[in-house]
């Protein structure tokens, strides 16, 4: 297919929400009058030694056995989760797991340990190295649902939030998800406050803000950061999302990998961000669910007004 | 448009991992292990002396090797320093503080650069396997009958040449073909540190028996924090330092841990970097519940606690 046909078929847009300016909104107000709302999302991963071969995506730079990239995350589950769970237990903070739902049968002592400390369990797909790229509606619909039921019969209940494996996406995803019962999405990035999302089932939907910028993999593998400078981004991030907070609640996400933000060297930089968070006495410490249940039960409605209203006025203008 | 059903059927999905050559197991779930001296810290640092030809044709290439069109006198020569400078001021570094590290010598080396082979045998470090130049990748795809070829070869000649009996193996670039594990374990080596996946030593099968794979961190490699992160040098040495406290803090509190760091002396041993190395080995050397060791004894210590109650 040529580039042009390529583009007329393809959307422009993810068409998943409208124009929203950072101004002037209606106060979003937490649970006991906190500024910011704060989350850790521990992704929890299960990435194949052998994979089938993704028509659009390689998972390994390597050529079987990917020791290097395999090793590598298998050091997450084997050494750098325990030390990332006793750090949030330190901090009292419960972790919400974006989870390789495979890693309930590989390795099922990593979720019992994590049902005790009631953490969250979201789907993060079935494993790492299987991407949404190529498949039907149905092939995605099905694979989500089946990772969604092994949430429910490992962790006990019914997941609410999606992010999807390895952030390999279609254009149905988030709406296949609505369908499904999920509440909400972290794969968009483009707000510091949960909004409604548009789903073609019409499902009260939202995004609760995860964090690119704040991804300790995308800090470390991508951006390159030195350990110390990742924690005094999560600091600055903190101190003026808890600024802008006084105005109106916001969200502060720190998404993780036990591969990356465990490491030795790069433990203490962390936990130093989270001792100055939670110095703070007007945080919420709180999961993804919580954040969800939370602006759905008291804002979701009247943010969908005032952005119909803007959407009005707006074209009014024009 | 769908995928091939196979991309919706998970065959290896079952308890532990999905292959056959370890047990999963968390770390903080073994028997607590005990150092010499009851020492908390194990420190176990490793230098890789490597050879880059200027005229490389392995399809993989690995890191540190030429990336300019031939002839690239620039990295050959860059890589060269580390063999001829960088080694020797690593070696008056080491002295200085007291530390004994191991060598990974790439066998080209030992026939290019006899004198400086024979300072490292002078000084009776342990010397490990290092396949036979940076060009010889062990990496999927490779001839079975050429890897079991190039292994006997990089170990023959690294053994004749020493006089050690070498039994330690790093792979360059800690690739792996499918059969370099069962290749290692007929030619005598007891362990290999490709897999990174731990900070102690575990038992790794093939089908020639167990040997053991004692991880040899990357993330806090000198290559890797300098020349592929590209952080300071002065970053480098606070995040080796800031590993080494939170290892030795969780030594003091669930038993014994290791350190490991990998260095090239053609990173490290420039005269702008030196002092930071120094900064990182004074630092180790300082502490009392270090046991600085070399890795043979580290995974000797290790099994002889294997089957304790």
């Amino acid at each position: 297919m040529s580039a042009a046909n390529q583009a007329a078929t393809r959307r422009a847009d993810t068409g998943h929400y409208d124009y929203w300016p950072y101004l002037n909104r209606p106060r979003i107000r937490w649970p006991n009058g906190a500024r910011v709302a704060v989350w850790v999302a521990p992704n929890i991963e299960f990435y194949e030694l052998a994979p089938p071969a993704n028509p659009a995506r390689a998972a390994w730079p390597h050529p079987y056995p990917a020791v290097p990239g395999y090793s590598i995350r298998d050091y997450g589950n084997r050494v750098g989760h325990m030390r990332q769970m006793d750090l949030l237990d330190k901090y009292g903070i419960r972790g919400s797991i974006s989870l390789s739902t495979a890693l309930c049968t590989h390795h099922p002592e990593i979720i019992a340990m994590c049902r005790e400390r009631d953490w969250e369990f979201f789907s993060h797909g079935i494993y790492n190295t299987r991407y949404t790229y190529g498949m039907s509606e149905e092939q995605e619909r099905g694979m989500i649902r089946e990772s969604m039921e092994t949430i429910a019969r490992h962790a006990g209940r019914m997941p609410a939030g999606y992010l999807a494996p390895a952030l390999s996406h279609s254009e149905h995803t988030l709406d296949l998800f609505a369908e499904l019962g999920g509440l909400y999405s972290c794969d968009l990035f483009h707000d510091d406050q949960p909004t409604p999302l548009r789903v073609r089932g019409g499902q009260p939907f939202v995004s609760v803000p995860y964090s690119l910028e704040l991804n300790d993999t995308i800090a470390y593998v991508v951006n390159k950061i030195e350990p110390r400078r990742y924690g005094q981004m999560i600091k600055d991030s903190f101190d003026r999302l808890y600024a802008e907070g006084a105005e109106s609640g916001t969200v502060m996400c720190i998404p993780t990998h036990n591969y990356q933000v465990s490491c030795p060297h790069r433990l203490k930089a962390f936990e130093d961000a989270l001792a100055h968070i939670t110095g703070h006495a007007d945080v919420w410490l709180t999961t993804g669910r919580e954040i969800a249940e939370h602006f759905l039960a008291r804002h979701h409605d009247e943010v969908l007004a005032d952005i119909a209203a803007r959407g009005t006025a707006a074209a009014a203008q024009g | 448009m769908a995928l091939d059903a196979t991309h919706l059927d998970y065959p290896k999905r079952r308890y532990g991992m999905d292959h056959e050559r370890y047990e999963w197991s968390m770390l903080t779930r073994r028997p607590r292990v005990r150092w010499p001296g009851d020492k908390p810290l194990a420190v176990w640092i490793n230098v890789s002396l490597q050879h880059f030809p200027m005229n490389p044709s392995a399809a993989v290439k690995l890191p540190g090797s030429m990336t300019m069109p031939y002839p690239d006198l620039r990295h050959f020569t860059l890589r060269d320093y580390g063999n001829r400078v960088g080694i020797y001021r690593l070696l008056r570094a080491f002295d200085a503080s007291g530390l004994h590290p191991s060598f990974a010598v790439n066998a080209e080396l030992a026939l290019r650069y006899p004198t400086l082979l024979s300072t490292l045998v002078e000084r009776g470090d342990e010397l490990l396997g290092h396949s036979w130049s940076m060009d010889t990748p062990h990496v999927g795809g490779l001839d079975p009958v050429a890897e079991e070829a190039l292994v006997e070869r990089s170990l023959r000649v690294l053994r004749e040449h020493s006089g050690q009996a070498v039994r330690g193996w790093l792979s360059p670039g800690k690739l792996q073909s499918p059969n370099t594990p069962e290749l290692l374990k007929a030619a005598g080596i007891d362990y290999f540190c490709d897999w990174v996946n731990d900070e102690l030593p575990y038992r790794f099968h093939t089908a020639h028996g167990d040997l053991w794979n004692l991880p040899l961190a990357t993330e806090i490699e000198d290559r890797f924090v300098i020349m592929d992160n590209l952080h300071a040098e002065s970053s480098w040495a606070d995040q080796v330092i800031d590993a080494f406290e939170l290892l030795l803090a969780e030594a003091r509190a669930q038993g014994g841990r290791l350190l490991t760091l990998s260095l090239h002396p053609w990173v490290m041993g420039q005269p702008h970097r030196i002092m930071h190395l120094e900064r990182v080995l004074a630092h180790i050397a300082a502490a009392e519940e270090v046991w600085q060791a070399a890795p043979g004894e580290i995974v000797r210590a290790f099994a002889a606690q294997e089957n304790r109650p």
